[in-house]
């Protein structure tokens, strides 16, 4: 990262050649810039536009079956929003969706890098093998979950109950409803079984990456493999373990797939993006949804606002570098 | 004096703990775990291959005889619902947002590493901050927007979206592939007097081809696994294969054999792009911070 750039700061002189000079690098500046312009204007109107749309509507009466009660509405959108229950507990189901997700693949992903970190024969496929989960069409994933794997009646996990309980002479296995009776955690394991590998991925590549030397000094000064993992593994591993949890958590808080396909936000599993849908493609609350859409941007900011800070405290280090 | 060779001969050999000697051990609990974590895929292929009445018992029929009736049922033998518009649509859906990516993401990226404009982090940033925001808030005005301008239900303005949402990444992952092109390449070209277009063209893409290639590969992913813009802005012309699959169900009753067969048949596009970009996934994904 030591690119010089000559074409920067003109000095600030008066009058003849000064000013074409001036004229010249801002020229420079501009062919610089060029090439950015393209991607950046899309970006812009593609994404800020449309967000400052949601913005305005959300202070409107709006409901596309009533189109003549179009008006100002003040604060009334956000005031329904966080008096109604049902959005209100959406915003828990999305906090605690994303928490436990992020948290539990992350510890999977790292159980299982600590693994595949060591030789043993086949190790590439396993790698290759772990890797499935997350390429498959996440709709997909989540109605193979629905219907071949939870199904009370011939999923696969009660399926293998009653062959285990058969082996051994029994008539009556134990057999679980976790769709019926468990949703939202339903939910999260088919998430955790999609996310592991992509935690994997990052803290494998982090564990690749430890100090060699350091490990090797502490393992000369008598540290046994409990010491090495607390004190040198684990620390190297931070930026990994917060890089991987907030790129998942960018992507679960936003997590419409899994809810819409598993439980269509039934028996209290909504989370907010799906909320936020069923409010204006349903009940066409226009007005509503956009205002529990910018409640939805405020709690991703908070999120982003790490997200951000993490990667950028990487960013400089490897800028540094 | 030999004492001291020999170690540092040995060195670089340890240079990864435990991994000098292989644990039988560890191999045995690896395995276990990967083919637990691969038998919901292995289950919905093997699923696929089965008949109906195979399919759906308790416990399992693991080893029923093989059959493709469910992929010749789900290619519209008898229910008549016909899969190809939406795969077709998906297809181009995916492609198309992919190369606008790359034509968009490629001279961005080179001014935001090779020659960097000023404030260049501060563009990066904004990029990814717009990665943040959550689709469903946009997806209101842009239903609205596609449905006054007649744009619903046109495969072109879901592909507009798709390049919108892969862009700020795919700037992000072109622009750590293009900090890895040598600088004396780039200096090289600069004093044969070559512009933006054939720096790009002959001296950048070459060598940055693995890198590209990995950033069209996960945004064909992201781009085909998308379902919410795709349920929101089409229907019936242009729907996706995402949005197929969900109404798949709901049409057909419940065929588990079918369903598994078009589950399979979705998500292969899918597996071989992944499996296509798997050394440079991690770095791809993680927008370059790791490499």
């Amino acid at each position: 990262m030591s690119y010089v750039s000559t074409a920067m700061k003109p000095k600030p002189t008066l009058g003849g050649p000064g000013t074409d000079q001036r004229k010249k690098s801002r020229a420079a500046a501009w062919a610089r810039r060029a090439p950015l312009l393209p991607a950046l204007i899309f970006v812009i109107i593609t994404t800020q536009l449309p967000f400052a749309v949601t913005l305005v509507i959300s202070f409107f009466n709006w409901n596309s079956l009533r189109p003549n009660d179009r008006g100002f509405a003040g604060l009334s959108n956000y005031i329904q929003v966080f008096a109604d229950p049902g959005l209100r507990h959406a915003v828990w189901v999305t906090i605690l969706l994303t928490a436990s997700v992020v948290l539990i693949s992350l510890v999977t992903g790292l159980l299982i890098a600590l693994l595949l970190n060591q030789k043993f024969f086949g190790r590439g496929l396993v790698r290759t093998l772990l890797i499935a989960p997350f390429l498959v069409v996440p709709v997909a994933a989540a109605l193979i979950w629905k219907h071949a794997i939870l199904n009370p009646v011939y999923g696969l996990i009660n399926g293998i109950l009653t062959g285990i309980w058969e082996l051994f002479g029994s008539q009556n296995p134990p057999q679980m409803d976790l769709l019926t009776d468990q949703p939202l955690a339903a939910i999260i394991a088919s998430l955790v079984w999609q996310w592991t590998p992509f935690m994997m991925l990052i803290l494998l590549a982090g564990l690749q990456s430890r100090p060699a030397d350091a490990i090797e000094a502490a393992q000369m000064d008598g540290a046994n493999a409990w010491h090495v993992f607390r004190y040198i593994t684990l620390p190297h591993l931070r930026q990994y373990l917060e890089l991987g949890g907030l790129l998942g958590a960018i992507y679960i808080v936003q997590n419409f797939d899994a809810v819409f396909t598993l439980t269509s936000g039934g028996l209290g599993t909504s989370n907010l993006p799906y909320a936020v849908y069923k409010t204006f493609y349903i009940a066409n609350e226009y007005g509503v949804a956009s205002a529990a859409g910018v409640v939805t941007v405020a709690g991703s900011l908070i999120v982003a606002t790490f997200a951000l800070r993490t990667v950028f405290s990487i960013f400089k280090k490897e800028a540094a570098r | 004096m030999s004492v001291a060779t020999k170690q540092l001969r040995l060195s670089p050999k340890r240079r990864l703990k435990n991994s000098g000697r292989r644990n039988p051990l560890v191999g045995l609990i690896a395995w276990i775990t990967a083919l637990l974590f691969v038998s919901p895929v292995l289950w919905m292929m093997i699923t696929s291959f089965h008949s109906e009445a195979d399919a759906a018992t308790n416990p399992p029929s693991f080893f029923a005889p093989l059959t493709l009736d469910a992929y010749a049922q789900f290619f519209g033998a008898a229910s008549g619902a016909n899969p190809w518009p939406p795969l077709i649509n998906s297809a181009m859906a995916s492609v198309f947002s992919t190369i606008l990516v790359l034509l968009l993401a490629m001279p961005a990226a080179y001014a935001l590493s090779i020659k960097p404009i000023k404030k260049w982090t501060d563009v990066l940033f904004f990029l990814l901050s717009t990665k943040m925001l959550p689709i469903v808030a946009a997806a209101l005005p842009l239903y609205i927007f596609a449905n006054f301008s007649g744009m619903l239900d046109n495969i072109w303005f879901l592909i507009i979206m798709y390049t919108s949402m892969n862009l700020p990444i795919a700037v992000w992952m072109m622009r750590s592939f293009l900090a890895e092109v040598p600088v004396e390449m780039l200096e090289a070209a600069q004093l044969d007097g070559a512009g933006l277009i054939r720096t790009l063209s002959q001296v950048v893409a070459p060598v940055a081809t693995p890198g590209i290639a990995a950033t069209g590969l996960i945004c064909f992913i992201f781009s085909w696994n998308e379902l919410l813009l795709a349920r929101v802005l089409t229907g019936v012309v242009s729907g996706t294969a995402p949005v197929f699959l969900t109404g798949f169900v709901s049409s057909q009753g419940l065929f588990l054999a079918q369903l598994c067969a078009a589950s399979v048949v979705v998500s292969l596009p899918v597996l071989i792009a992944g499996f296509a970009a798997q050394d440079k996934l991690v770095q791809g994904l993680s927008l370059g911070a790791v490499k």
